[in-house]
């Protein structure tokens, strides 16, 4: 009697180590890690624009509508709550990827409109401030492709055979995936302009 | 007969060119790590690279902290911060756990070049930090085609940097172990299956007593072999008792053998350091 209890318990086990239930914990802590680790960055990225507005301000106040942008843009994204559960609801995440996108594009605007004043290019503290920038955004590219790959581990697991059955037992589904940000932009060709119109030098 | 060798031939040439345009548009490969200056330009001489060496050498001796400087004719078509994760990735410059790792990434003939700074020491060269190096200590003497004196003084600042961090001491004496595929987690999973296993089988045979006093002896002479005579005990007396009891729960009494990180010998290697993008690039 006590063998067949042994053996009953052995099966569960092998099956459980088999069906792919312990990868499909791995892989949803690792999608959880590099999650957090994304929302830290972009975080990051936030706490990095004050400064970086009131610099520019000294230099170059009347840019005011690029600066009022970036301000903006990033009050948006404070209001989007990036808890963990983000990820579970697509609709959340696309707008959070939006909110995220706005901002980048705004300071993007901001870098174009800075290459007109050499005296704030030449500051110091702007020089840090845009190195600290610079490496932030990589280390959301580096976040964000990190978690693309976990997340496409993970996708795999729950979609395939016979793993399947295991996430559909316990609930888990596939989780959305990053795209990319700015797709409109890269379809259009880049406008290339040569003219001496307002955006030209010296202003 | 001529027939033959010529086709022959012909599909080699067709496979040779179609091997040839693939590789042109793939990424450059990550160069193995064998020491801590990898001059795949022939830029740096015997002498100059030695130099180098001996002080990133003396800095992980004094800091324990890993920094490599690699210099390669591109990194086309990848970005330089694309190309210095990669590398770094596979490297795995900087102590486990630590992450204190460095790499001074130099794309000649792109003219670009990155410091890719480990997450453990972010602190001491923060990205506004690392950017000064590029510019000021670097890009300077690479304008005017010094190389040398660039890497060596970007290496310079950059472990003077190093020094003024509090970090946890250099191990002393680095006992490499061989790497085992496996980790400690799979071998107590499946360690506690074949144990549940073998022991229900020997106990079937001899009983309850002798049969778990095999699976204890061959589990600890397994544990022995793979690990030390302390864990061995530790490993014997758990399979015994499970045995006996058959289905006493498993306390998963610890197996921790420390984190094998291997540095010794002549070779270099990394110690399982990570990154995530922190650093500066710059141009020149």
């Amino acid at each position: 009697m006590k063998n067949i209890k042994l053996l009953f318990l052995l099966i569960i086990l092998s099956i459980l180590g088999g069906c792919g239930y312990n990868t499909l914990q791995t892989t949803d802590e690792q999608i959880k890690a590099g999650w957090a680790e994304v929302v830290n960055q972009y975080q990051r990225r936030a706490d990095l624009i004050p400064n970086l507005v009131e610099t520019v301000k000294g230099f170059a106040a009347q840019e005011q509508q690029v600066l009022l942008g970036v301000t903006n843009a990033r009050a948006k994204v404070g209001t989007i709550q990036a808890t963990p559960e983000l990820i579970n609801d697509p609709q959340a995440f696309t707008r959070f990827q939006q909110a995220q996108g706005e901002l980048s594009s705004a300071l993007s605007r901001l870098m174009v409109v800075v290459e007109r004043y050499p005296q704030l290019k030449s500051d110091q503290n702007f020089r840090d401030l845009q190195a600290q920038l610079e490496g932030t955004e990589n280390r959301i590219t580096v976040a964000r492709n990190r978690y693309i790959k976990a997340v496409q581990t993970y996708n795999v697991v729950v979609r395939q055979f016979p793993s399947n059955l295991t996430a559909m037992l316990f609930g888990y589904k596939e989780k959305p995936q990053f795209s990319v940000e700015n797709e409109k932009a890269i379809a259009q060709p880049p406008k290339v302009d040569f003219g001496g119109g307002p955006g030209a030098k010296g202003k | 007969m001529s027939r033959a060798p010529a086709r022959g031939l012909f599909v080699f040439l067709a496979l040779a060119i179609f091997a040839l345009a693939s590789a042109a548009r793939a990424e450059v490969a990550v160069p193995p790590l064998t020491k801590r200056v990898t001059d795949l330009t022939g830029t740096l001489d015997a002498s100059q690279q030695a130099n180098l060496e001996n002080r990133l050498a003396a800095l992980e001796s004094r800091k324990g902290s890993q920094v490599a400087v690699l210099l390669v004719p591109t990194v086309q078509p990848e970005a330089i911060e694309q190309y210095a994760i990669r590398v770094f990735d596979r490297w795995k410059l900087g102590r486990k756990g630590v992450d204190d790792g460095v790499l001074l990434l130099i794309a000649k003939n792109d003219r670009k070049l990155r410091i890719e700074v480990g997450y453990g020491l972010e602190g001491a060269i923060p990205d506004a930090i690392a950017k000064r190096v590029v510019e000021e200590d670097i890009v300077p003497r690479f304008k005017q085609g010094d190389f040398y004196g660039g890497v060596l003084s970007g290496v310079d600042r950059i472990a003077k940097l190093v020094e003024g961090e509090t970090m946890p001491a250099p191990r002393p004496v680095e006992r490499s172990s061989p790497s085992r595929g496996w980790s400690n987690a799979d071998l107590l999973f499946y360690g506690f299956i074949a144990v549940m296993i073998f022991g229900g089988l020997l106990r079937s045979l001899f009983g309850r007593m002798l049969g778990a006093g095999a699976t204890a002896l061959a589990a600890g002479a397994i544990a022995y072999f793979l690990f030390s005579v302390g864990i061995a005990v530790i490993v014997a007396i758990v399979a015994f008792l499970l045995t006996l009891g058959g289905r006493i729960g498993y306390g998963g009494s610890g197996w921790s053998s420390g984190g094998s990180w291997s540095s010794g010998g002549g070779g270099f290697s990394g110690g399982g350091g990570s990154a995530g993008g922190g650093g500066a690039s710059g141009g020149w």
